[in-house]
């Protein structure tokens, strides 16, 4: 029987996959083909979405972006025959986009059925749980802390020293929590992964539990992901009855429980403080550090909080050894990013890279320039709380402290390219909105003065007391970075900064001076 | 038992009775009453704070803390703008004032007639296809002006 995958993942169906699905179903019928449509993941090859594959002498081709209007004419070119139709794409493993990838953590996504156990096995998947079965909770964390692997979440914590300390931390309960409130834009991978690979996760998390002895783990999901959730629900319930999760993993003696909770709409709640309260059932406020979590976390004990991709790379460590992971990458930024091209950008979709690799290389190379045909003008890294960076520091290496060095950071490596349409005042101003609208209110610079802060863009920019409130600005600015308990507050100052230096005539529109 | 707007209090009464022994059970407790009413009627507070073990304002500040939750029920579809940066690049800003116009409403606000709700979100997720909208737990990719109105008349017909 031949298979036909057409990806269920959120930005596949987002521009008509389920309609393609069932269209490609119906022709079949219609011609009476033996034929089988499969709902994989997608390859976060997101401006080839939704791309439709097909399996032939032993290869996966592609035809794509086929539409739910393309199918009819599809089927009459010869389709599932391979033809010269314009859609058709060749061979998957040949499109350079993808095949320039070092896909570490996303190789599976697009090429398995996101919820068939079978797949994940058959790709490698629970390799690096059953070597991690076979050592000591001290020698998991060893590897991980030799990998050299540091959070995604944004923070670049080392993963490892985070777990030894968890380890080391005695207590009768210990947990393992994963944040999957992926909620910065321009980032998707979180999402991605959990959609197409949803297996890993829960490999990673249970490694994780392995090496600090913990017993039970929370998922916090955003509710804005309800197809993460759904895939996430089934693939738990798969796991657990096979034995990979629950009591006694693979007659290990060991227990490790998982539940999935889903956030309400709070962005601070991506904060790892604010997440341990919610999951408490609270309110998201910020906490005190110190204590760490990794010593006194949720409900008070000594809690793992790792993002989604940092506790899906765990797999990839233990199943092919630290050493493996480490030689990608650069300086002391080891291992893969995952790149989400996002915004006004051509060639838009998940690219996963060893650091090292230049924006320009990302934006232009992969991306292939903008979306609307204009030059390519600001480009905001690491989300909301990230940077906006002109032209001349495009060079930048993907690398943490490369980043750290010109006023900017990584985050979770979303990248949102702008043309010269943009207005970098507006940015700035939607900058101290967004931290006025989403500050948990706990700390008074991030409460208060984003409030004030687009007060006093909005002053700059009917240029009332242009240059005084701009130094004000500044002040303010310095203010919230050191003055706020979290990076809300304390980053917020990031994008705003770095739109009035880099893009001062944004800010001089009305001067007179 | 209804509350004295007509609500039947069962689906209170359950959530609480299925969420009153699990550790930070409030927020999925709260996440399954407004599924099932549309909203958390404000007087189910105190018998969640009872059940809970909690205070009448510590359920209410959670209620009011995060976005999804609400007090008064919504249209019959709410759709949700993405405001985020990703999507402002691809023109998202122009598409919101289209929006507001085409529906007669801001954020926060539902049609007189009670069909729509607007709600703003950060970020759905679909950064590579934007401007992104989701209504219900469907999200769409590439929203312009043109494509909403016709979703919007493709709504309103069904």
């Amino acid at each position: 029987m031949l298979k036909v995958f057409v990806p269920a993942d959120t930005t596949a169906c987002a521009l008509g996959a389920d309609a393609v699905a069932s269209a490609v179903a119906e022709h079949a019928r219609a011609r009476g083909l033996d034929l089988r449509v499969v709902r994989n993941g997608s390859r976060g090859i997101f401006w080839l979405e939704p791309l439709l594959e097909i399996e032939a002498d032993g290869n996966r081709h592609a035809f794509g972006p086929v539409y739910p209007g393309d199918v009819a004419g599809l089927f009459e070119a010869g389709f599932p025959g391979l033809s010269e139709h314009p859609l058709y794409l060749g061979k998957v493993a040949e499109i350079e986009w993808l095949a320039r990838q070092d896909r570490l953590t996303f190789g599976r996504a697009g090429w398995i059925d996101p919820l068939s156990l079978d797949d994940y096995r058959r790709s490698g998947g629970y390799e690096g749980l059953l070597k991690a079965l076979e050592k000591s909770p001290a020698d998991i964390v060893a590897a991980v802390v030799d990998s050299g692997l540091r959070g995604r979440g944004g923070a670049a914590f080392p993963a490892g020293i985070k777990w030894r300390t968890v380890l080391n931390t005695p207590a009768d309960q210990k947990y393992v929590t994963a944040n999957a409130d992926e909620g910065d834009s321009g980032t998707f991978a979180d999402r991605l992964l959990m959609e197409s690979d949803p297996f890993q996760l829960l490999e990673g998390m249970t490694i994780c539990a392995l090496a600090v002895g913990a017993t039970q783990g929370y998922i916090y999901l955003r509710s804005e992901y309800p197809k993460a959730l759904r895939v996430l629900g089934r693939a738990i319930a798969t796991a657990e009855a096979a034995g990979l999760l629950g009591a006694d993993i693979l007659g290990s003696g060991r227990d490790f429980h998982l539940q999935i909770r889903v956030g309400a709409g709070a962005y601070i709640c991506g904060e790892e403080t604010a997440m341990l309260e919610s999951l408490e059932g609270k309110r998201g406020l910020v906490r005190f550090k110190p204590p760490l979590p990794a010593i006194k976390g949720l409900f008070a004990k000594p809690t793992v909080v790792n993002n989604v991709l940092t506790l899906a790379a765990v797999t990839t460590v233990l199943a092919k050894g630290p050493e493996y992971y480490r030689d990608f990458g650069t300086g002391r930024s080891r291992g893969t990013l995952a790149v989400q091209l996002a915004g006004n950008i051509r060639r838009g979709g998940l690219v996963e890279v060893p650091f090292g690799v230049s924006l320009r290389e990302l934006v232009e190379d992969f991306g292939g320039g903008s979306a609307s045909g204009r030059p390519l003008y600001a480009i905001q890294v690491g989300g909301p709380l990230g940077a906006y960076l002109p032209e001349s520091l495009w060079d930048t290496p993907l690398d943490y402290e490369a980043f750290a060095a010109v006023g900017a950071m990584l985050g979770h490596g979303g990248i949102v390219v702008f043309d010269a349409s943009v207005d970098m005042l507006e940015q700035a101003r939607f900058a101290m909105e967004f931290c006025a609208v989403e500050s948990c209110g706990k700390c008074t610079p991030c409460r208060i003065g984003s409030v004030r802060g687009v007060e006093l863009i909005d002053k700059i920019g009917k240029n009332e007391n242009r240059l005084a409130n701009l130094e004000l600005l500044e002040d303010l600015c310095a203010t919230m970075e050191v003055g706020s308990l979290c990076a809300m507050g304390g980053l917020t100052p990031l994008p705003v900064r770095s739109a009035v230096r880099h893009f001062p005539m944004d800010f001089a529109r009305n001067a007179a001076e | 038992m209804r509350y004295s707007n007509g609500i039947p209090t069962t689906v209170v009464s359950g959530a609480v009775q299925k969420y009153a022994a699990i550790p930070g059970g409030l927020m999925p407790l709260l996440h399954e009453i407004q599924a099932g009413l549309g909203f958390i009627p404000k007087e189910s507070v105190a018998e969640i704070a009872r059940g809970m073990g909690l205070s009448r304002a510590e359920v209410h500040g959670v209620i009011s803390f995060y976005h999804d939750f609400r007090y008064q029920p919504a249209g019959r579809r709410t759709i949700q703008l993405c405001r985020a940066e990703a999507c402002q690049a691809v023109g998202s800003r122009s598409l919101e004032a289209h929006v507001k116009n085409r529906l007669g409403i801001d954020y926060g606000d539902t049609t007189p007639d009670g069909r729509f709700s607007l709600e703003p979100v950060y970020c759905l997720g679909n950064c590579a296809c934007g401007p992104s909208m989701r209504i219900g737990d469907e999200v769409f990719a590439r929203v312009g002006p043109e494509r909403f109105d016709s979703l919007l008349d493709d709504m309103q017909h069904a």
